[in-house]
């Protein structure tokens, strides 16, 4: 039985100007210890499927359907009380923004406590202990003397790295990571990457890792789901994904990245922009901007379904697999010529 | 203090041992100055005509504050800047506007660099009539042009900014910096706040600008791939103080400096293969305060090559490497790519060796 299954999700939020259609059937299971990427622009509905599956939606205009089985049981649409049994408990969640997700009156140290206590019948000097015991886990200098400051006397850096200590402080089984380096620098994003292999290594949780980033995608990912407008247009094991590539979108966001193993005159830009999730494109999502559209992506909509190679890579696409080989094998002439 | 030598033809901006301190005062009436932030602590390079130079480094680390002194948003401590053979650093408003018309700015922000406020035709006119360039009826045809001229459709002249997507934005942004002719563009991050797909757009839509217009670019992100794709030559920044200059190729090639030598292999690669055979440097620590650097070389609480006695002593100067290639490290790497326990090893050396002689 899988840690987490996604069936055929669905989730609308009704607006002024109409049913904005978010996640538009995605499916996708994690196993214990996995990490699972989901990578697309901004817009794609990659935050709204992690806000749903954790029931963190606004109720007033949000439409739900699909499944969402937690260790073979359901919870999408459970009671909110149920739902906060698991959540920062069995299953927790790193936010993109360390400077709004922490709370700026209190305590960082008050507030790990308050993570424990929530789910644990545990005093409170054995709750600081253990916030401290994972304040030092994930590398916070002088974790003793810290753990009384505040969220505003840190720095980015060191705030993610209170998020990860928070989310990890129950040991939960998933965690949901959405965007938790986008905000950080370089060499700081490199020391968050590397303290949550480490920590997966050590805990054994699974990993939903979403970001917009490919680099990050191919460091961290086992699996990956290539989201596009509301869809999943291509999902497969990341090495087979990298390597054979098979939608059009997917070498679109490959060509348009700038890289450092390999030196490319010119970046393939993909042209004009995503479509409205309002008034999404009749046929295939991506057909106002395939370079290879043809006329039945126009009004049929392509099913995700596995590749010619390996019927485990699914893809979304009308073009034949003769194409999809040889523009694949193209761009992996061109960008990782020079990598070898 | 040394200079990168320009690799050859017309120097068009020269930037000498500039300085910029912000004061922290204290005391309403009186204030006093009880400490410095040393933004910027000395920079020098020449850019010439016709070529982009990349400046990136981690966020405190000045490069926005250079790219504002160079435009004279900020007035510079101390150092020269020369714009054209002719010193800027002190002149008036008055005598500035002229050079102004020569350097424009790209900002990183589309949501927040555009007057909500203003129609697009507005926007990107304004710079023509702050300069009086041509009456209301050339204004207009002018930025029918611009708009053609970045990829935007030139009947969107009375829109709002809140009507385009943030690349749009990005090419009001760029329309905007064209107007005048200038003859240098600073951008400061212009692509950080877009999406993958959108950014190669705008990056691709700045190369094709510096061909068609001759223009001279100073690059600032944060993301090396980035700066990579579109520079001719980098400075890597560290703490207010440049620590690294070469050209494109050397500086990936062969770093020499160890801070340099850790960006990139902190940069994550979208190959999974290639990415699990390397081994990233990781840096401990955060960047220190601007406030109270460290002393002598700023990067050596955080360098895996240093060596007591020396690094926190003595400051290095940036020491040529040939073709133009500068870095201030004692202990340069010699080789790239190079592992993290080898970069160790290779700086303890020395002082080993130091210490067999004495014994």
């Amino acid at each position: 039985m899988a840690l987490l299954e996604v069936k055929d999700l669905r989730t609308a939020f009704k607006t002024e100007d109409g049913v904005v259609q978010a996640v538009d059937g995605v499916s996708f299971s994690i196993e214990k210890g996995e990490t699972l990427g989901i990578v697309g622009e901004s817009g794609c509905g990659k935050s709204v499927t992690c806000l749903t599956i954790m029931g963190l939606n606004p109720k007033r205009n949000t439409v739900s359907s699909g499944q969402v089985l937690w260790k073979g049981k359901e919870i999408l649409g459970s009671k909110p009380r149920d739902l906060r049994a698991i959540r920062g408990d069995e299953m927790s969640m790193i936010f993109q923004d360390p400077m709004t997700s922490l709370n700026p009156v209190h305590s960082i140290g008050k507030q790990l406590v308050e993570a424990v206590q929530l789910h644990r019948d545990v005093t409170t000097r054995v709750a600081r202990a253990r916030a401290l015991e994972l304040l030092k886990a994930v590398g916070i200098p002088k974790a003793e003397n810290r753990i009384d400051d505040y969220p505003h006397q840190f720095s980015g850096g060191m705030r993610q790295r209170v998020m990860i200590a928070m989310a990890l402080v129950n040991d939960p089984d998933l965690l949901i990571a959405d965007e938790p380096t986008t905000a950080l620098d370089v060499t700081t994003q490199a020391q968050i990457l590397n303290l949550m292999k480490r920590l997966q290594q050590e805990f054994g949780s699974a990993i939903l890792m979403i970001t917009h980033d490919l680099g990050v995608i191919a460091e961290t990912a086992d699996d990956v789901l290539v989201m596009y407008a509301a869809k999943v247009v291509e999902q497969a094991n990341v090495d087979d994904l990298f390597r054979r590539p098979q939608h059009p979108y997917t070498w679109g966001l490959m060509g348009s990245l700038p890289r450092l193993d390999a030196d490319v005159e010119r970046l393939t830009q993909i042209p004009g922009q995503p479509p409205s999730l309002l008034r999404p494109p009749a046929g295939c999502r991506f057909n106002p901007r395939c370079p290879y559209v043809m006329d039945v992506c126009k009004t049929t909509e392509p099913k995700l379904e596995g590749a010619g190679h390996d019927p485990s890579h699914l893809q979304a696409c009308h073009l034949d697999q003769e194409t999809k080989d040889r523009e694949a094998a193209k761009l992996l002439a061109a960008t990782m010529a020079e990598a070898g | 203090m040394a200079t990168a030598p320009a690799a050859g033809g017309n120097e068009l901006l020269v930037v000498e041992d500039v300085k910029k301190y912000f004061p922290i005062t204290r005391g309403i009436i009186f204030q006093k100055t009880v400490a410095q932030v040393q933004a910027v602590d000395g920079v020098s390079f020449t850019l010439n005509q016709g070529e982009t130079l990349g400046i990136v480094g981690e966020s405190g680390c000045g490069k926005s504050t250079l790219a504002r002194c160079i435009v004279r948003l900020l007035d510079t401590t101390a150092g020269r800047i020369t714009f054209e053979g002719r010193d800027i650093t002190k002149l008036s408003r008055a005598s500035m506007r002229p050079v102004r018309r020569q350097m424009t700015m790209i900002f990183q922000d589309p949501y927040a660099s555009l007057n909500p406020r203003k129609r697009v035709g507005f926007i990107i006119g304004e710079p023509l009539e702050v300069h009086k360039l041509g009456t209301p009826a050339e204004v207009k045809t002018r930025v029918q042009e611009l708009l053609e001229v970045v990829g935007l459709n030139p009947e969107h002249y009375n829109r709002f900014p809140h009507e385009f997507s943030g690349g749009q934005r990005q090419r009001i942004g760029v329309a905007r910096a064209l107007a005048v002719n200038p003859k240098l563009i600073v951008c400061d991050e212009p692509v950080s706040a877009l999406d993958v797909s959108v950014q190669a757009q705008i990056l691709n839509l700045l190369k094709d600008l510096q061909d068609e217009f001759d223009l001279t670019f100073i690059f600032i992100a944060h993301d090396l791939n980035v700066v990579r794709h579109i520079s001719d030559r980098v400075m890597v920044m560290y703490l207010g103080k440049a620590v690294e200059i070469a050209s494109r190729e050397q500086l990936y090639k062969e770093p020499k400096h160890p801070y340099t030598g850790a960006l990139l292999s902190a940069v994550p690669i979208a190959n999974p293969e290639l990415g699990r055979k390397r081994s990233p440097i990781v840096l401990e620590g955060d960047v220190p305060s601007p406030v109270n650097p460290p002393s002598a070389c700023r990067f050596h609480p955080r360098c895996p090559r240093f060596v007591e006695g020396h690094c926190d002593v003595e400051e290095p100067a940036l020491f040529p490497f040939g073709g133009g290639h500068v870095a201030a490290c004692h202990y340069p790497l010699e080789r790239w790519p190079m592992e993290a326990n080898e970069m160790r090893r290779g700086a303890k050396a020395p002082e080993q060796a130091e210490q067999a002689l004495q014994t």
